[in-house]
């Protein structure tokens, strides 16, 4: 399928699932839906990265974080502003810091990336910690209107309306560079980027290309998230939940195409969900752990490395 | 004729061991070079510190005019230079066709002359798996292939980057006497088509057989260069291979 009818199926994808919320007319529905496709976005961001270009980023809380703080700050300034906007903003300051790290961090190979963007998830935690504009470490409050901007109903309805808007854009992006020069020049790096260098791939370029991106998108995922808890503490925002599931569910799901994300959260997403319902809301940690040791061992592929394999 | 390549008293130290001391050497437009030398006679560190691998303390490479100092490998990738690694380093998870295609996309299409695109470059990446006998296994992963297929895959692949200049960094270690036969009439095809080819090599049939030219590292040094019937012979030469 080319690029523009896949758009308009995601769309149209998009728009069957928030028309069925709608009828259903739940708000944990969106509530649900809300995380599982936020989860969408952010796995597929790391996947970026990780997946299509094999740097390992475990500092997913700081990029996300990052866009969270930027709707608080946003929010106390300008608090008219639209939350569009807001995540425009959120993602490219998420960004500029992934380019910013990428070109720091990425003479740096395998492990050693990783133990990186560690540290920059601390740093950055911390120093929100220690900034009272944004609450420090007594949180902040974000009041949400009542009722959804252009579509009605509670304001919950147009934050999912506004994830999927987003969820569309970052599997469209994902697969577009699947298709291109950029989605070769990246596979070429994961394999062995000596042989990519002398094949003539711009390695450095292309992946602050990659940590841009990536960033981002994780910038993007989280800034609507004040209005969705509306009261954001570094604690929260900074949740090792966030890391741990936008890394196991790209590796669940499969880790070499947009789909892997996709099939990774809404398995796992789901299935946190209906545990945090029906037994406890500790136990959906252990889910995305287990489940992450399962795979590695039965399908280092993934789900859809799975199918694939069977298919050739 | 012009020199296509020339490498000024270049050196290279990794801490302190001196791998390359002062090498001299030029390279004309449309020769076989061959460059020989014992283990950690130096031949390796060569190679990366003409197509930036690695980088040179001392001297300069220019090639095809142009100083190539302080440029990274893949922009030399871009002027012309291609090598294939000693020890075979496939893109693993790419099958061999796309293999191929990384080079054309980025270092083909990255100059201003010849783009390819959509269709063509499909078909270049067959045309050059036929060259090397691997047309049958274009949709395969290199997991797949023999130890030989390995080998041309990666000249395949220093192909397709379309060089002036190929640089076949021990092609053949560990190939069959019929095997070895096989990748010289491919590189000496390649170089009927216009391409200058450095071949660095253990095998002294291969050597012979395909050079025009000689040239002898030894200790970080270059001690010959010249004809191979009389570099062979020289007393410093055979004093380095078989001792006193």
């Amino acid at each position: 399928m080319r690029g523009g009818p896949f758009i308009l199926v995601l769309i149209a994808v998009a728009a069957v699932i928030f028309a069925l919320a709608r009828w259903l007319d739940n708000s944990y529905a969106f509530f649900v839906g809300y995380v599982v496709v936020q989860y969408i976005v952010l796995g597929t961001a790391w996947n970026i990265l990780g997946g299509y270009t094999g740097y390992v980023n475990f500092g997913i809380t700081a990029f996300f974080a990052i866009g969270a703080y930027s709707s608080v700050v946003l929010h106390k300034l300008v608090p008219a502003m639209p939350l569009p906007a807001m995540i425009v903003v959120g993602g490219v300051m998420a960004g500029i810091v992934g380019i910013g790290t990428g070109y720091l961090t990425l003479r740096l190979r395998g492990v050693y990336f990783s133990i990186a963007t560690l540290a920059l998830a601390v740093v950055v935690q911390t120093l929100i910690t220690n900034w009272d504009f944004v609450g420090g470490a007594r949180g902040a409050y974000v009041l949400r209107p009542r009722t959804a901007p252009l579509i009605g109903g509670g304001y919950i309805d147009y934050l999912f309306l506004i994830m999927l808007g987003l969820c569309v854009i970052a599997l469209a992006t994902a697969r577009a560079i699947e298709r291109s020069s950029l989605g070769y020049g990246f596979a070429a790096i994961r394999d062995d980027e000596a042989a990519a260098e002398a094949s003539g791939v711009p390695t450095l370029k292309l992946k602050l290309i990659a940590t841009g991106l990536s960033g981002g998108f994780m910038g993007m995922a989280g800034a609507p998230l004040p209005f969705y808890v509306t009261y954001l503490d570094p604690s929260s925002g900074f949740s090792l939940n966030y890391a741990v599931n936008a890394i196991a569910m790209p590796l669940i799901g499969g880790t070499s195409t947009w789909l892997g994300p996709v099939v990774g959260a809404v398995l796992v997403g789901g299935l946190q969900e209906y545990l945090r319902v029906t037994i406890s809301s500790a136990v959906n940690v252990l889910v995305a752990g287990v489940l992450m040791v399962v795979f590695v061992i039965i399908a280092p592929q993934g789900i859809v490395g799975l199918f694939k394999r069977k298919r050739r | 004729m012009t020199a296509l390549l020339h490498v000024e008293g270049l050196g290279k130290r990794f801490g302190g061991f001196v791998a390359l001391d002062g090498i001299e050497l030029e390279v004309q437009d449309g020769e076989r070079l061959g460059l020989i030398g014992p283990n950690g006679s130096g031949k390796s560190t060569l190679v990366n510190c003409i197509c930036g691998t690695l980088r040179n303390e001392t001297g300069s490479v220019s090639f095809a005019g142009e100083k190539l100092d302080g440029l990274l490998a893949n922009q030399r990738t871009h002027r012309g230079l291609a090598r294939s690694f000693q020890l075979p380093r496939p893109f693993a998870s790419l099958s061999l066709a796309e293999n191929l295609r990384i080079p054309i996309l980025y270092a083909v299409n990255a100059r201003s002359t010849g783009r390819l695109a959509g269709a063509a470059i499909d078909a270049r990446c067959r045309d050059l798996l036929g060259e090397v006998g691997l047309a049958g296994k274009a949709d395969r992963l290199p997991r797949d292939l023999t130890q030989i297929e390995m080998r041309k895959l990666e000249l395949a692949r220093a192909m397709a980057a379309q060089p002036k200049l190929l640089i076949a960094d021990e092609a053949m270690a560990g190939l069959s006497h019929a095997e070895v036969d096989e990748i010289i009439a491919l590189l000496i095809r390649l170089n009927g088509q216009g391409v200058t080819v450095i071949m660095i090599e253990h095998i002294m049939r291969a050597v012979m057989e395909f050079s025009q030219r000689l040239a002898v590292l030894v200790a970080g040094k270059k001690i010959a260069d010249g004809a191979p019937k009389e570099v062979v012979r020289n007393d410093e030469v055979v004093r380095a291979y078989l001792g006193e």
